[in-house]
């Protein structure tokens, strides 16, 4: 992949030079309209590529290509409604809507490659709108024109998110030309490393990663720790089931995040560094990739970097895909080539990391951040937030919520504003639970939705911030199963070196089990808390410690389901396959045959025009049929 | 770390077809003498073969001066890896949070009903690989599968049946 203008690749040997750059890059080829078509992974899986081959085509035929210029961006957030393309024109390049107002951002959800002939024309040269084509909200089911008015986005506050949406990610040129680089000139020019501390430290920033350990205090430690190797790492790892911030950051803008690399690796006096990120992520690992070939062809890594005296040089590294290793000492020992089994921190990696020296690793959000703070000043970054927990956070909105995806939000908003403003609440009406932090988070019920999200609020109620996934539960979604689930998939991902953890899980999956089919007993709700308990105090890493979230908070919040699955042999949620039964609803069925047609045991039988009649020894309960039919004729009970 | 296990369990470490050591000493070759070298070694040899036959592992042994015993842990602690030959398409449904909550496992029942297998498993044909992954973070569009490179999102159970019979038309070109 190489940069729009191959020309302009030569290497910045002083901060001018990347000032004349940035100069070269914003002249007059700008004021071209653009579209901006999302080419995140979430809208490849929508077929974007197609939707993106189609514009260069039509704009051919058209003789357009000149004077539009596409831009293949990062991921914009809104996953659900892709392939997405936007808009952005010049204010002598506005269209009109059909009450005659004017816009110069334009959405477009959906957009099938068949519609984009039609988008060019209406857009570009009659100057107008399709209507049909925009973005309907859920709730009023009124069309909304541009990006920013649309719910979802509106409540949101953009800033490491920003440029996601704007640049395209496989070229460097892009990040430059929007300001990239521009706090690594400066700190490099005018300030020295322990000023730079200084002002992460005062912002308040904290591990986006999920642990939440304030970032200047650990860029301290490791910068008086003695020894003349020092790395600094980036996790993106991101195993965290439900989360995929880290993944679209990285893959959307990769320069921001090695930008906030190389000023931290001159805060602790580090040379070398490494991102580790998740080998599932084929398209971060190759946008990050392609970012650092680049930034060492100008000269941002490598020697003296912009004429400075600090040199550094990151590698990416792909991971072996193991939940543990988003834990720092697991994450250094899979680095070295080892199993990615945690130690006891006794000593901080800040001292003793990877091969025994002193070691900086932060999440992919948490660097995303730092070239922020220096451009925006410690004091911008720390108006936003709370107490404790300053600036924006991005969490993944997923689940039963109708609008999902990843939003950006200042600390402090409260997860009601975040599940009914931006998500437009659940379609089945009142929202049963969220489930915040990943496996090892807890299940919030509805009457605490109110509460603020912060680092310290979450973790008060049984929960935490983890990194970031938000997953939203009516009343379809039995808790107890959720439990059992994270229960499971923690089982699996257990690294078995320390006891609690590795024999806890064991026995709290086994009596889950039991639960959901039917076979619990209502001591063993005692035991679960019991062993959890257990589980958190003497666990070795932060994997064990967190592991009975999941059980106890919804044993906190939600007992009278555990106990209506152990003393009625019911599930309320209608989810345990051994506590459910269907039947047909007669008065409903049309004799349409569908249901006899999908059942893969044939446990439905019935002649067409006929109500089926439905074996309950041979039904395996795969809800198969229930999902097929269109009369609400098939209910589960 | 499952699938890993899994298979070693099943049919013993490493035995099945094989390769000769003449193609796995350039690629150690390459390797030796670097830093923290075994994981991405490992991933090329992969990468080369679509699993890490035995032969690899003697030959990364003596090469780089580690015990078998110590590769196998790596290679069954990782899930990325395989010890066994793969299926021409391997196959992977999200168990992640939102895929489950909103239907995934319906997505893997189906999967292993249509396709006769197991998580972790090859069809008899040699066609497809099946297994689960925590989490691809396509969140967004839950549930999602993935067949080699291509992602699936919002996927239901009745289309299945057109995604496998894509990547058999397309073997059959």
């Amino acid at each position: 992949m190489e940069p729009r203008n191959e020309a302009t690749m030569q290497v910045l040997t002083n901060v001018a030079d990347l000032d004349a750059l940035r100069a070269s890059l914003t002249g007059p080829q700008d004021d071209r309209p653009v579209v901006a078509l999302c080419a995140g992974t979430g809208c490849r899986a929508s077929g974007c590529m197609k939707v993106a081959e189609q514009f260069e085509k039509d704009l051919d035929d058209m003789g357009l290509t000149d004077k539009v210029r596409v831009v293949h961006t990062g991921c914009h957030g809104f996953c659900e409604q892709g392939p997405l393309v936007v808009f952005r024109l010049g204010k002598d390049q506005a269209v009109a809507d059909a009450d005659g107002n004017e816009h110069t951002n334009v959405f477009y959800p959906h957009v099938k490659p068949t519609r984009v002939r039609k988008l060019i024309e209406a857009t570009i040269e009659q100057r107008h709108t399709v209507d049909q084509w925009l973005y309907r909200e859920p709730k009023h089911n009124e069309s909304v024109v541009a990006e920013q008015d649309i719910p979802f986005y509106k409540h949101q506050h953009r800033l490491v998110f920003d440029l996601n949406g704007q640049i395209d990610p496989t070229d460097i040129h892009d990040y430059i030309a929007k300001g990239g680089y521009q706090a690594l000139a400066k700190v490099l020019g005018e300030q020295d490393p322990e000023g730079v501390i200084d002002q992460v430290t005062k912002s308040g920033l904290r591990g986006r990663g999920g642990g939440g350990f304030p970032t200047g205090k650990k860029w301290a430690e490791c910068r008086s720790a003695p020894g003349s190797l020092k790395y600094v790492m980036c996790n993106a790892d991101e195993g965290d089931p439900g989360a995929f911030m880290d993944r679209s950051v990285l893959e959307g803008n990769p320069h921001q995040v090695i930008e906030g690399m190389i000023i931290g690796s001159f805060a602790i006096d580090a040379h070398e560094g490494y991102i580790y990120v998740r080998d599932e992520y084929p398209l971060a690992v190759l946008h990050a990739t392609i970012a650092l070939e680049q930034a060492e062809k100008l000269g941002l890594l490598g020697d003296h970097i912009l004429g400075s005296g600090h040199s550094f040089r990151i590698k990416v590294v792909r991971g072996g895909g193991a939940f543990v290793c988003g834990e720092s000492t697991a994450l250094m020992a899979s680095l070295e080539g080892k199993m990615g089994e945690p130690r006891a921190k006794y000593v901080h990696t800040a001292r003793e990391g990877l091969w025994g020296q002193p070691s900086n690793l932060n999440n992919v959000e948490t660097w995303a951040n730092i070239p922020l703070i220096i451009n925006q000043g410690w004091e911008a970054f720390a108006d936003l937030g709370t107490e404790g927990s300053k600036g924006t956070k991005i969490f993944s909105l997923v689940g039963k919520v109708q609008s999902t995806g990843l939003v950006e939000i200042p600390m402090g908003m409260s997860l009601r504003e975040i599940v009914e403003d931006i998500g437009g609440g659940v379609a089945t009406g009142t929202v049963k639970a969220v489930q915040t932090g990943g496996p090892s988070g807890g299940c919030i019920p509805e009457p605490l939705l109110d509460m603020p999200v912060d680092f310290d609020e979450l973790t008060r109620v049984g929960s935490m911030m983890g990194s970031g996934g938000l997953i939203v539960m009516d009343r379809t979604t039995c808790m107890v199963d959720v439990a059992r689930y994270f229960v499971e998939f923690l089982k699996g991902e257990s690294c078995g070196k320390c006891v609690p953890c590795r024999s806890g899980l064991g026995l709290m999956h086994e009596i889950l089990e039991r639960i959901c089919h039917g076979e619990g007993k209502l001591e063993d709700l005692d035991t679960l808390e019991e062993v959890g308990q257990w589980m958190s105090k003497t666990s070795l890493c932060a994997l064990g410690t967190s592991a009975p979230n999941p059980v106890l908070s919804t044993l906190k919040y939600f007992r009278n389901e555990y106990e209506a699955h152990i003393t009625e042999h019911r599930c309320p949620a209608g989810v345990c396959q051994a506590l459910i039964t269907y039947r047909v609803v007669a008065e409903n069925c049309t004799g349409c045959g569908l249901c006899v047609r999908v059942c893969p045991t044939q446990a439905l039988k019935g002649a067409p025009k006929e109500v089926p009649t439905l074996d309950p020894d041979t039904c395996i309960r795969c809800g198969a049929c229930m999902e097929a039919c269109r009369f609400d004729a098939i209910v589960r009970e | 770390m499952t699938n890993a296990t899994n298979a070693m369990t099943k049919t013993g470490a490493g035995t099945g077809q094989d390769v000769d050591r003449s193609e796995v000493e350039p690629i150690v070759a390459a390797f030796q003498g670097r830093q923290g070298a075994i994981i991405p070694l490992l991933q090329e040899i992969q990468r080369r073969f679509g699993y890490v036959p035995k032969t690899a592992v003697d030959v990364i042994s003596e090469k780089m001066g580690v015990y078998p015993v110590e590769l196998y842990g790596i290679l069954t602690f990782y899930a990325q890896f395989y010890l066994e030959p793969r299926g021409k398409h391997t196959i992977k449904v999200c168990q992640g949070t939102a895929c489950y909550i909103m239907g995934g496992k319906l997505l893997l029942d189906q999967l292993e009903e249509d396709l006769q297998v197991h998580d972790g498993e090859t069809t008899e044909d040699g066609q497809f690989t099946l297994e689960t992954v925590a989490c691809l973070g396509c969140c967004g569009m839950a549930p999602v599968m993935m067949v080699d490179g291509d992602f699936y999102g919002s996927v239901k159970t009745n289309i299945l049946d057109s995604i496998l019979e894509h990547y058999r038309e397309q073997d059959k070109q």
